[in-house]
């Protein structure tokens, strides 16, 4: 029996996403210390996007929420703002799959691009305006530019993993 | 196109509102509930200060053995860059330290007259308390610039405490946990001190940019003149830092006179630091 066939790795594998996002949230992978200006990028963005899109169901809500908490705690935002980021790019997801027939890498590429500048306005704002904290408008354009350009690759590594996935679930 | 408007709906009412087999919560639910924490985390609601601070101590150590590689990872390529410098570096060093020397023999002398002179205009003169902390988690969002330390209100952090990086200022405690403590560094784009500039004593604010520089506030006007090279420490305006803390130079002003501060310390390379508190000891 080939070692991906075995329960226990099916769950681990299944569990990978989930397992990423908290990786990522705890550990806020930044490269500062390669002290590239403005450069940063929103991996939860993409991760939460692309595995509610494709995903089938494998990312649990809660946990999407949870993660937020945790994302917020770290950084140090006021607490909440992050879970309704996270929603609200699980509802545009969601929404795309609904009304996706026919499921199309840029379509999905360009629709992430609304979807990141909608849920980054709406962050700014309420940061700004109702927690008066400061937040700069370039690294904030910086940073949903490098996120958009990076889903294109993190898509092709993701539609590798859920490949590997829904093999070992035949 | 009353079909395309309808399918717009159902998509979207199916987005908020279905919960789909393997989910607990459909998520407008989950979107209310963020909601309400941001809102009443607004209004510093009791239950989400406990929800934060339980968070806060769970979350900080999690962070800490989580970003173990990272952190080899990024140690490992400045020990590199550090090696490949290593030449230059000390011939630079070596320049410094004879100037240093000089300095010092005049320092002793000033030191001992500046303490007379604060005792008689009942200045801050000394520390109260001071702790050593250990950076837990330097994660610097590039949207706020922050540490977290691991000291908290069961060692006597206080909120509003100094954070000094050797000799140098590099923050102040904007949230104390149980055994945890979040410093906001000065560069922070929220982050303002009343500093002082030498050797003019000119009074500014110090307030953070999100970058590596500090920016000096009230000082574009005409009388006023800056040149590079001018240190900056504390003014002690305020009473919540003492004055002549050392900051930073001024590294260069630009065309519409606004001065930027490089900072002495380099906070992406925090590992230790000292929390101090300072009162007034006459």
């Amino acid at each position: 029996m080939a070692l991906s066939k075995l329960p226990i790795s099916r769950k681990i594998l299944s569990l990978g996403p989930i397992m990423l996002l908290y990786i990522s949230v705890l550990n806020e992978f930044d490269f500062n210390y390669l002290n590239f200006k403005y450069f940063s990028f929103n991996f939860p963005y993409i991760l939460i996007f692309y595995w509610s899109l494709k995903g089938e169901g494998r990312l649990s809500y809660v946990l999407v929420f949870i993660a937020g908490l945790i994302n917020d705690v770290v950084i140090g935002l006021p607490i909440g703002i992050s879970s309704m980021t996270y929603l609200i790019i699980c509802v545009f997801a969601v929404y795309l799959r609904n009304i996706t027939l026919r499921p199309s890498l840029i379509k999905d590429w360009f629709f992430f691009l609304f979807t990141i500048l909608v849920t980054s306005s709406l962050f700014y704002t309420i940061i700004v305006i109702f927690f008066n904290v400061r937040v700069s408008y370039n690294d904030l354009l910086f940073n949903v530019l490098f996120t958009f350009l990076f889903y294109y690759l993190f898509s092709y590594i993701f539609g590798y993993y859920l490949n590997l996935l829904r093999r070992t679930n035949d | 196109m009353e079909t395309n408007r309808d399918d717009f709906i159902i998509a979207i009412r199916s987005a908020f509102l279905k919960k789909g087999t393997k989910q607990r919560f459909s998520l407008i639910v989950l979107l209310f509930f963020s909601i309400t924490i941001l809102v009443l985390g607004k209004y510093n609601f009791k239950a989400i200060d406990f929800l934060r601070t339980g968070l806060n101590e769970f979350v900080y150590r999690a962070t800490f053995i989580i970003s173990a590689p990272e952190n080899f990872i990024k140690n490992t390529y400045k020990l590199t860059v550090s090696h490949i410098n290593l030449y230059n570096d000390h011939k630079k060093l070596k320049k410094d330290f004879k100037a240093l020397q000089a300095e010092n023999f005049n320092n002793n002398f000033i030191i001992s007259e500046n303490k007379m002179l604060k005792s008689k205009i009942e200045d801050i003169v000394d520390s109260s308390s001071e702790i050593l902390a250990k950076v837990l988690v330097d994660k610097q969002s590039p949207f706020l610039k922050s540490v977290i330390v691991n000291r908290g209100s069961k060692d006597g952090v206080k909120l509003g405490m100094a954070v000094l990086d050797e000799k140098f200022l590099i923050g102040k405690i904007v949230e104390v946990n149980f055994r945890t403590s979040r410093v906001l560094l000065l560069s922070d784009l929220n982050s303002k001190v009343p500093v002082s500039v030498e050797p003019n004593s000119i009074q500014s604010i110090l307030t953070g940019t999100g970058e590596k520089f500090g920016k000096l506030q009230y000082t574009q006007l005409d009388n006023i003149i800056l040149n590079n090279g001018d240190q900056i420490y504390s003014s002690g305006s305020g009473g919540i830092f003492k004055s002549g803390i050392p900051i930073g130079k001024i590294n260069f002003i630009d065309d519409s006179n606004e001065s930027y501060v490089l900072f002495h310390s380099d906070f992406t390379q925090l590992r230790l630091v000292k929390i101090v508190l300072y009162e007034n000891l006459n």
